[in-house]
């Protein structure tokens, strides 16, 4: 049981322009695990993620997908090693239709030979998707514009679901309904790497976590740990 | 009272407003999707008129392998544009974009003046022209508009049916998180550039039915199609679709009323005229 970790991020360091967002990240991942950055606003979490799907090069370090160093990987190809990024603030593709959006998460040529039963495998897993698939997916509430946004994803059959804060921007019963999908897609037994601001919350659904302040990993442990550590709940939980 | 040469010219109105539709939506394609407009669009036409009465008339090509062969090298001459033209101005501010493709129209409008002369050629067919009731249509016209017809559905088949359409109608909505999609945005950028080739390629093959080509022939239908592209929302495929019609029949039933020239300044006025009330364009939401 001693297998290499899935995903590891191995001393990143990142930024735009010289603005310096990430300093010396490490983290990994195991196959089956579901892994939470948490952190305040602007402690580079997204970037974090940005640079797993190489959206941005990180300045320093590297990220090893199974074994593949994405360093000489082309930013398109990383979704092909089964990495599959979930954007902040959804992003879907506005005067698409939720079926369209859904047929671009499954564009690279591995995952179109799949797209049926994917699809169905979607809309299986989220009946309103199905009701919906003919809408311009931007007319849709946040909650269904999330569900198609995790839709789109799977499309690609991924081994990795990375999410960045599914819980921004909604209202808070939507928001305990976006981490009921969370537990979902990782009882379907896809790994997770998800980002959030909403601890409290997003301690319930992981094992693990890491706290990322001002681009540096502060913290790590078990989902239990972090709950009880006294800093944690005196910056965080307001406890 | 029923009048026959109205309706004849009503009818010569859609058929020119097929090709000017054909003419607008390869514009309108690159526009919605690289968000850059080719000024030189209509030269690339000329070009691909040039190119198919050379292989027709001096090498003897078959007029249909002419075309063929025409149109791609149009929707090669885009790759080309975008690849050395656009590329470096990508992200650059509009009036450079507008500047270096305004360079492009004066470089292949010289080129084609040394390489072809000032003279006005064509490919001297003699285009059979259709009898119907009483009304007489240039079966030229007719072929330019079922293919300007075709072109037009061809395309919409694609963009909406083909995972690369879908891309192309997708990075224009959201370029950056194109790549997790899998989608390379420069290869999606290049395809789209040979369409919109290809499109000015299939023009030019109707065009060289109808008309003389010389070197300054861009400039009698280039205002015309940035015109119906602005009208319809540039970017509006469909609305630019839309606006072809309409301003096709303000040149002919125009030109029926008063004289053929006047329907163009009636059809400019209506454009001006529209730019007050409906400055995004007649169909824009």
């Amino acid at each position: 049981m001693s297998a290499a970790p899935m995903l590891e991020v191995r001393g990143v360091s990142a930024g735009y322009g010289t603005f310096r967002a990430l300093f010396d990240v490490s983290l990994e991942v195991r196959a089956g695990e579901a892994v939470a950055v948490i952190g305040p606003n602007g402690a580079g979490k997204t970037t974090l993620l940005r640079v797993i799907s190489k959206i941005i090069a990180p300045t320093a370090g590297d990220v090893v997908m199974e074994g593949t160093p994405l360093g000489p990987v082309p930013a398109h190809r990383v979704v092909e090693l089964g990495i599959a990024h979930v954007p902040e603030h959804r992003r879907l593709f506005p005067r698409l239709t939720v079926e369209e959006n859904l047929r671009m998460g499954a564009f690279h040529p591995a995952a179109r030979a799949k797209f049926r039963e994917r699809l169905d495998f979607v809309y299986e897993l989220f009946p309103r998707m199905k009701e919906r698939r003919n809408q311009a997916a931007g007319t849709m509430s946040g909650g269904e514009q999330q569900m198609c946004a995790i839709g789109r994803a799977l499309m690609s059959g991924p081994k990795l679901l990375l999410m960045d804060e599914p819980s921004a921007g909604l209202a808070p019963v939507i928001v305990q309904q976006v981490f009921n999908l969370v537990k979902r897609i990782r009882a379907e037994g896809y790994t997770v790497l998800i980002v959030e601001q909403n601890i409290q919350q997003v301690l319930q659904v992981v094992d693990r976590a890491y706290l990322l302040e001002v681009g540096t990993i502060k913290q790590s442990g078990s989902s239990a740990e972090l709950l009880a550590s006294p800093e944690i709940r005196r910056a965080y939980l307001g406890l | 009272m029923f009048d026959t040469f109205l309706l004849e010219s009503v009818i010569n109105g859609i058929l020119l407003g097929g090709v000017l539709a054909l003419l607008a939506l390869g514009l309108n394609l690159i526009f919605g999707v690289i968000d850059v407009v080719w000024i030189c669009y209509a030269e690339l036409v000329m070009i691909g008129m040039y190119a198919i009465w050379w292989l027709h008339v001096y090498y003897g090509v078959p007029l249909p392998g002419a075309i063929v062969s025409a149109v791609m090298v149009v929707a090669l001459m885009g790759v080309l544009l975008h690849r050395l033209v656009i590329e470096p101005v990508l992200g650059k501010p509009p009036i450079n974009q507008l500047l270096v493709t305004g360079g492009v129209l004066f470089f292949l409008q010289a080129a084609a003046t040394l390489a072809f002369g000032i003279e006005f050629r064509n490919l001297g067919l003699r285009m059979p022209v259709v009898e119907f009731g009483d009304m007489f249509f240039s079966f030229a016209r007719l072929l330019a508009f079922g293919t300007a017809l075709a072109g037009v559905l061809l395309l919409w088949l694609f963009l909406t049916r083909s995972y690369l359409g879908t891309a192309i109608r997708a990075i224009s909505q959201d370029r950056e998180i194109m790549p997790l999609m899998g989608v390379d945005p420069r290869r999606i950028y290049l395809i789209t550039s040979a369409i919109g080739g290809g499109m000015a390629g299939v023009a030019a093959s109707l065009l060289v039915l109808q008309y003389d080509v010389h070197p300054a022939i861009g400039l009698s239908f280039g205002p015309i199609t940035f015109m119906i592209c602005v009208m319809g929302g540039l970017g509006n495929m469909l609305g630019g679709f839309l606006a072809a019609f309409v301003f096709a029949q303000f040149i002919s039933v125009g030109g029926y009323f008063f004289q053929i020239e006047w329907g163009y300044v009636i059809a400019f006025a209506f454009f001006i005229a529209m730019m007050f009330i409906r400055p995004k364009g007649l169909f824009s939401r």
